[in-house]
């Protein structure tokens, strides 16, 4: 996985601006063969991606209802999500959400894999153990946390009456004080692994040479951590915390079956505020309004996560 | 000594807590119905019981859905093969702009929000009536993890030396014998994992499978399954916790089988120490 990480490095700033950087050195005769290989790909991906993205960044600037015609109405969406309550409410839950979840599956996903990479016993078996989140489906992962909190017949609630920590069984996904830590535990249970694996990935790849020359200096292990393993992780961490940050900012699935987005609207994230405003009211380029602030969103981070790549590779 | 035994703990309390789940569901729903509802905080079933897996395998939904989501996972997978490939050749050996805006595209489709691409779609798909057409689904999952295969094998591609290809073409095989006679079978391994990460992000996917899939007769099994949260209830619990284990068996095979190459690959470097 590093090898792909380390390999992409360059190309991600090649390829993102692919416009300053045309190639224009190839032969004609090529040109025609490249364009058949190229076309069953190009096809489909024009008509099932980039027309329908391109639309649905368009529909973002108009009052389009399912079944009404199409009218352009400019920045009126913008205006109205800035007053809109609900709107400002799913973001907030939205940053919350993306930002404890992608900081424990980085932080917990770094100290599983600091433990990994330490010479014990069955390290091999828990590498393999540590990937069940990760083949559960999304779905599942959301069903199941379901039932491990479930009032009547979950496992948490019969764990802490068993002990006695707790009096009467709490309803925790409808609670207003306790669902949103609720969905964020499942949230970084399930994506620890995925961090895990990459920062595992990375760990191994810093040579144990610098580790024994600080030993010779006399250097303890929290020195070690901050003047060895954090500057040589740098890149893959950037990587893998602009890449959570992606993902968990579109989460859909797990939440829409934990709780729905509730209680009262309290977990409803950005992706399920947009579904609810065009598959269940119908108002459709409102929806796609909010897509397009959440590119916005994504965008920034991927811009930052750049500059710092850069200043890697200039540095 | 004992900070290796402390570090072994830390290990075993982190891999019981990642693991937790998986067991926990796999053990409700081996127990009977009565069993669920007594509070018992305990992980192996007081009796070992089947009903849950014959409830869904009989008399509801869940095995129509099983099939479909089969269909739409293998049509994506074998679509999906064959588009890639030939374009992963293309970007791997020519240079230019078109490939440059292909391998842009493939960066840049990350950044945007399914719900954007949904909207437009939905509203396509439905104006020519192939909303709940599975054909449908699957052409939508191909592109969904093109911009994935593609990336994978054009760079799995760049590390194959040209001269076997050339030595053929000097012997007057086609591109085509080419690509199928003697690239794909060292590119096997390479397509075995990009057609298995197909499969399962078909086989896992739920959103776009919510909104186009509405008809009982062409949802998927993630859209099934979601159904029934909010209405657990005593009757639900034990055959939804029976259908989670069915609908998590193909990543788990997934991960039995490459767990050693995987296993193997992470931890090259402790081994060598």
């Amino acid at each position: 996985m590093y090898v792909a990480v380390a390999r992409c490095r360059k190309p991600i700033i090649r390829f993102a601006f692919p416009i300053f950087l045309i190639k224009l050195n190839s032969k004609r005769s090529h040109k025609h063969e490249q364009l058949k290989l190229l076309l069953p790909v190009i096809l489909p991906v024009l008509l099932l991606s980039i027309i329908p993205l391109a639309r649905g960044i368009y529909l973002g600037f108009t009052d389009y209802r399912l079944g009404d015609p199409i009218q352009f109405n400019g920045v009126e969406n913008y205006i109205q999500l800035a007053r809109d309550e609900f709107f400002w409410q799913s973001f907030r839950v939205g940053l919350v959400w993306t930002l404890a979840v992608t900081a424990g599956q980085v932080l917990l996903g770094l100290a599983l894999a600091m433990l990994l990479n330490t010479k014990v016993r069955f390290t091999s078996v828990y590498a393999v153990l540590m990937l069940a989140p990760w083949a559960m489906p999304p779905i599942i992962r959301g069903i199941v946390w379901r039932q491990i909190y479930d009032m009547d017949a979950g496992w948490l609630n019969a764990a802490l009456l068993h002990l006695g920590w707790i009096a009467k069984p709490i309803n925790w996904l409808s609670s207003f004080e306790l669902a949103i830590p609720a969905v964020i535990i499942a949230g970084i249970w399930g994506e620890i692994p995925k961090a895990a694996v990459f920062l595992l990935a990375g760990l191994q790849s810093i040579s144990s040479d610098l580790y024994e020359a600080a030993r010779l200096d006399g250097a303890n292990t929290i020195r070690e951590f901050f003047h060895i393993t954090l500057p040589a992780l740098t890149p893959v961490l950037a990587a893998i915390v602009s890449l959570s940050f992606m993902w968990n900012f579109n989460t859909f699935g797990l939440v829409w079956v934990l709780t729905q987005g509730g209680p009262g609207g309290l977990t409803r994230l950005p992706m399920l505020a947009a579904y609810e405003e065009a598959f269940r009211y119908g108002y459709v380029g409102y929806a796609a309004a909010i897509g397009n602030v959440m590119v916005i969103v994504i965008s920034l981070v991927l811009f930052t996560y750049l500059r710092i790549q850069f200043r890697e590779r200039l540095a | 000594m004992f900070k290796k035994a402390s570090i072994q703990v830390l290990l075993i309390v982190f891999i019981t807590f990642l693991l937790f789940p998986l067991l926990w569901v796999l053990a409700t729903s081996f127990k009977t119905t009565p069993e669920i509802y007594a509070g018992v905080p305990g992980l192996l079933p007081a009796s070992f019981s089947l009903e849950h897996y014959q409830t869904i395998l009989h008399g509801s939904n869940v095995l129509s859905a099983i099939r479909n989501s089969l269909m739409v996972g293998l049509l994506s997978t074998f679509l999906g093969v064959i588009i890639a490939l030939p374009g992963a050749y293309a970007l791997a050996r020519f240079q230019s702009a078109l490939n440059q805006a292909v391998l842009g595209w493939i960066l840049t489709s990350q950044i945007f929000p399914a719900i954007l691409i949904m909207i437009p779609l939905y509203v396509l798909l439905r104006s020519l009536r192939l909303t709940d057409s599975l054909p449908g689904l699957a052409l939508v999952y191909v592109v969904w993890s093109l911009p994935f295969v593609l990336w994978m094998l054009h760079g799995y591609l760049k590390s194959i030396p040209v001269d076997l290809e050339e030595a053929a073409a000097i012997d007057g095989a086609t591109r085509a014998q080419i690509i199928f006679r003697i690239l794909l079978p060292t590119l096997l391994p390479a397509l075995g994992a990009a057609m298995l990460f197909t499969f399962i992000s078909a086989w896992n996917e739920f959103f776009f499978a919510l909104v186009l899939m509405k008809s009982p007769d062409a949802v998927t099994l993630p859209v099934e399954l979601a159904r029934y949260t909010g209405m657990e209830g005593q009757a639900r619990t034990g055959p939804l916790a029976a259908a989670s284990v069915v609908a998590t068996l193909p990543s788990l095979l997934l991960f039995a089988i490459i767990q050693k190459w995987f296993a193997g690959g992470l931890l090259a470097g402790a081994v060598k120490n």
